[in-house]
């Protein structure tokens, strides 16, 4: 009888489908991103375990070979296995990404919040800071403090960070604002609660869904710029594989040996494509667009 | 108006003192002393003063700076390290090939966003408008190198019709601008896809159809017209972010710009060269938001207003 169904508790599955996790797993972009993005962070932890050769495993007489049964993705110019590089490369790629946008999120939020809630001198010099580093493109921060750091991968994390606090503080510090005058605020000071409470405990967790995804977004891009300056020569030092400094070093064999270049950048595509598909799901089932964009 | 364009220059004083202080600070925030890096490994303390003076290293760090900046002021950058040569010199003879990339470039991605939204708008919802904004996405979120060399591959390698890399032939630029153009659609695209969406609601346009005049034509010669207002606000923003796409897509192509050059010097340690090419890329940006202001406060009046 659906009067039985109706009234008795709902069933783990139905609560699932309510959840957050639910609402963007269970539609096809997020739940295929997901699904991609697991695989993904799975290769990356197990790499050791799972790739075909170790990645640093040279054998000249097989250099630069179209891909075939042995090696699926073709071999490099030392003859390395660009399969097993490629599930390597995701180590760095994404340890490097998330380790620097963590980072940057958390110190952003600081911020931002600080500026937000508390006003005066301090929330001006980090407006005018944010608005200076807003207006320069994240490639050309990033080539400054390489600049300044030298080569690295430790430069390229510090680079990633700094290149997109800007956009965590300056979106932080919007929310807070705009929660800040809320009525429930206001009670709770008057009810003699410390601001140290109040921005724990009411504005944060109100104002952290929609930096949480602008930080998972950022992510994408953030790749994408781990990769551009491992192409540069900037990042990741050889022998350690990275996707960019692959497609670096295919570049010189771009006649001989194209899968070089192609396998690893279609790697930070795909990947780029699907945090960003997962990124939407989580907007749409979290119901936050408009948020995002008061940033 | 006048007035507005003075104080939004009087704005750029202390952003630029900002940004030159932290490129000034490049060659002293290097780990390890400058002057090891100048000069070779078991040098004499007297050959050591002598490097010391020549690049003026011996004086106290705000006097090094007033004496940069009054140097910069005259165009004198200093001497490159490794590529021996003024500093100028070089970035003279690499600029009008990143100009002329970056302008072709910001050409074309906005002429090329322009329709692609154009036609999204028009076929609203359809599979016309789905597909091109897909289209546009994921030209927005490929690496720029990649795409680049994807290409090259096709156009260069595979049929052999354009060259690969260099800057001798007018054809070895067709490449480079279509990478740099391909990603930056989107924004163009996007933004006036919902221009003119937007001014398809507005009374004048009910007005136009009840006049009987036909669709297409109303969409491409007055709410088009309309719809360019944000479209010619970005274009000011996006001079950064071609210029961002100019210094990967040039080092990808080969091209000399001032990309390749600043690369180069980051691999040498040239940081004579660096700074160059960093003050330059910044003033560059700078002077694009300047413009892009100033585009927006010319063809809005409250914009003006809001900066007193």
């Amino acid at each position: 009888m659906t009067s039985i169904s109706m009234t008795s508790t709902p069933s783990r599955w139905q609560s699932f489908r309510r959840s957050t996790a639910g609402k963007v797993l269970l539609t096809p972009k997020g739940g295929i991103a997901g699904a991609y993005l697991l695989i993904l962070v799975l290769v990356a932890l197990l790499a050791p375990w799972i790739t075909p050769y170790p990645f640093d495993a040279q054998e000249l007489s097989i250099a630069a070979q179209a891909p075939s049964m042995a090696h699926w993705l073709g071999t490099d110019e030392f003859g390395r296995d660009v399969l097993s590089r490629i599930m390597y490369g995701a180590r760095t790629s994404l340890s490097v990404s998330i380790t620097a946008i963590s980072v940057s999120v958390f110190i952003g939020m600081a911020l931002g919040a600080a500026a937000g809630y508390f006003g005066g001198m301090f929330d001006r010099g980090v407006t005018s800071a944010v608005d200076l580093s807003w207006s320069f493109p994240e490639i050309l921060i990033a080539l400054i403090l390489v600049a300044i750091i030298g080569p690295g991968l430790t430069s390229t994390m510090l680079a990633i960070g700094v290149a997109y606090l800007a956009q965590f503080t300056r979106l932080t510090r919007s929310q807070i604002l705009s929660l800040k005058n809320e009525t429930y605020i206001e009670a709770t000071l008057n009810l003699g609660a410390g601001h140290f409470h109040v921005i724990f405990r009411h504005l944060m967790p109100n104002a952290l869904a929609p930096v949480i995804i602008c930080g998972m977004l950022a992510t994408g891009d953030a790749i994408i710029l781990e990769a551009t300056l491992g192409f540069f020569g900037l990042g990741a030092q050889p022998p350690v594989p990275s996707w960019g400094a692959m497609m670096s070093a295919g570049s010189a064999l771009i006649f001989k040996a194209p899968w070089v270049i192609i396998f690893p950048g279609l790697a930070v595509a795909v990947t780029v494509v699907m945090i960003n598909l997962f990124g939407d799901a989580l907007i749409r089932a979290l119901d936050i667009r408009a948020k995002l964009r008061e940033g | 108006m006048l007035s507005y364009i003075l104080r939004r220059l009087l704005l750029l004083i202390p952003v630029f003192l900002t940004v030159s202080i932290i490129i000034f600070g490049i060659i002293h925030l290097v780990p390890g002393d400058p002057i090891d890096n100048l000069n070779r490994i078991g040098s004499s303390p007297e050959q050591r003063a002598i490097i010391a003076a020549r690049y003026g290293l011996d004086k106290p760090i705000y006097q090094q700076y007033f004496i940069w900046l009054s140097q910069l002021a005259q165009g004198d950058l200093g001497n490159a390290i490794v590529m021996r040569r003024p500093v100028a010199d070089l970035l003279a003879q690499n600029i009008p090939f990143s100009l002329r990339l970056g302008g072709a470039a910001l050409l074309f991605s906005t002429l090329l966003g322009i329709a692609a939204g154009t036609l999204a708008a028009i076929h609203k919802d359809t599979r016309i408008d789905r597909s091109v904004m897909a289209g546009i996405l994921l030209g927005s979120t490929l690496p720029s190198f990649w795409l680049g060399l994807l290409l090259i591959l096709l156009f260069s390698v595979e049929l052999g019709w354009l060259p690969v890399s260099g800057a001798r032939s007018w054809q070895a630029i067709i490449l480079p601008v279509l990478t740099i153009g391909l990603g930056g659609t989107a924004l163009v695209a996007r933004v006036t896809r919902i221009a003119m969406l937007e001014t398809m609601q507005k009374d004048f346009v009910m007005l136009l159809h009840a006049k009987g005049l036909p669709a297409r034509r109303i969409q491409l010669r007055h709410v088009l017209r309309h719809a360019m207002m944000p479209v010619v606000t970005i274009l000011g923003l996006r001079i950064g972010w071609i210029l961002g796409g100019a210094v990967t897509v040039e080092f990808v192509f080969a091209r000399p710009g001032l990309g390749t050059l600043l690369i180069k010097a980051l691999n040498q340690h040239d940081y004579p060269v660096m700074q160059g090419c960093l003050l330059m890329l910044a003033m560059a940006v700078m002077l694009g938001t300047l413009i892009g202001d100033i585009v927006q406060a010319a063809m809005d009046p409250r914009v003006r207003h809001a900066l007193t």
